[in-house]
């Protein structure tokens, strides 16, 4: 470990003394934060992960639907079918603080009252293949919004846990090694110093008496 | 209040639109980078995106990886599951604990 660069004196000492105090706390608070940070994004994850096969599964389902929709009808009457849609959702954001990271909440707001209100098309010309492919994916519509939110606090808490993680890192690995180290450093010097002016002392006491005295 | 955007080929994304989503169909990079780019100043909170497309503009994407919004969510196309959007649920938490645990 390298030692820091500073004057051996005792007012340095004491200001080591006080930044090796604040280091070691802000490791326990950085390291008690990491490891809240780590339970809950294992939680979050988790969730993540199910929800995502969830939606993909769907997904999966109501693009079959909606490719049989496709072949058995003509592209530009499947088209102008969902040209003008009859739902509108708007998301009101809000935000949730887990640990100081700042996490997006979404709340879907259905134009119509009824949320399942989907169907923009009459039914004469329509294959019924497209109607499944809207209801799957109406069906899984909240799950993706959740997705979204899931997914959205996953990559920002990896981001927070990897920053953190590092200066938890730093500060163990590195900044507290070196303010020991330092502290050390300027203890011994210091005493050094004590013990050669006692020795020097003693040598000019004995030279005095020497001198005066004819004191062996 | 703030919008819902899907962006991908007509055939994987013209669903949406009946469920009321801003529709984007897009299949050139380019375009598709400078739509995320403009949706994401203008107020658009979520953007569900195919993963062919996403794989084009992967770059844009990770941009705005560490943004609150917008979140940019990964969905299968219609000709199938490629598992780009798994592969990053794995990818954050190898960024997160140093190694991937989920299996």
């Amino acid at each position: 470990m390298a030692r820091l660069n500073v004057n051996p004196t005792r007012m340095e000492l004491s200001k080591l003394k006080k930044k090796l105090v604040s280091a070691r706390r802000g490791h326990k608070l950085l390291k008690d934060k990491r490891d809240e940070l780590m339970r809950q994004f294992m939680i979050l994850i988790r969730e993540d992960r199910e929800l995502r096969s969830e939606v993909e599964t769907a997904i999966g389902e109501a693009n079959r639907y909606m490719a049989v929709a496709g072949s058995v009808m003509q592209r530009e009457v499947l088209d102008t079918a969902l040209m003008i849609p009859k739902q509108e959702v708007e998301l009101e954001v809000g935000e949730k603080n887990v640990m100081s990271v700042y996490i997006p909440e979404f709340k879907p707001k259905f134009r119509t009252s009824d949320s399942s209100d989907i169907y923009s098309y009459g039914t004469a010309f329509t294959s019924i293949d497209l109607d499944g492919a809207v209801s799957a994916l109406s069906e899984v519509f909240p799950k993706m919004i959740r997705l979204a939110e899931v997914e959205k606090a996953c990559q920002l808490m990896a981001d927070e846990i990897e920053k953190t993680r590092r200066r938890v890192n730093a500060l163990e690995h590195i900044m507290i090694p070196d303010y020991e180290e330092t502290i050390k450093y300027i203890t011994m010097k210091l005493s050094e110093n004590e013990r050669s002016t006692t020795t020097s002392l003693m040598k000019v006491k004995d030279m005095v008496l020497k001198q005066k005295h004819n004191y062996q | 209040m703030f919008k819902t955007a899907v962006i991908g080929d007509s055939a994987s994304v013209s669903g949406f639109a009946a469920l009321g989503l801003s529709v984007f169909c897009e299949t050139e990079p380019e375009r598709i980078a400078k739509l995320i780019s403009r949706l994401a100043v203008s107020d658009f909170a979520v953007i569900y995106i195919t993963e062919p497309a996403a794989a084009l503009v992967s770059d844009t994407i990770n941009k705005y990886r560490s943004s609150r919004l917008p979140s940019i969510v990964l969905i299968p196309a219609i000709d199938g599951n490629t598992g780009d959007g798994m592969r990053a649920v794995h990818e954050a938490v190898e960024k997160a604990v140093g190694s991937d645990i989920l299996n």
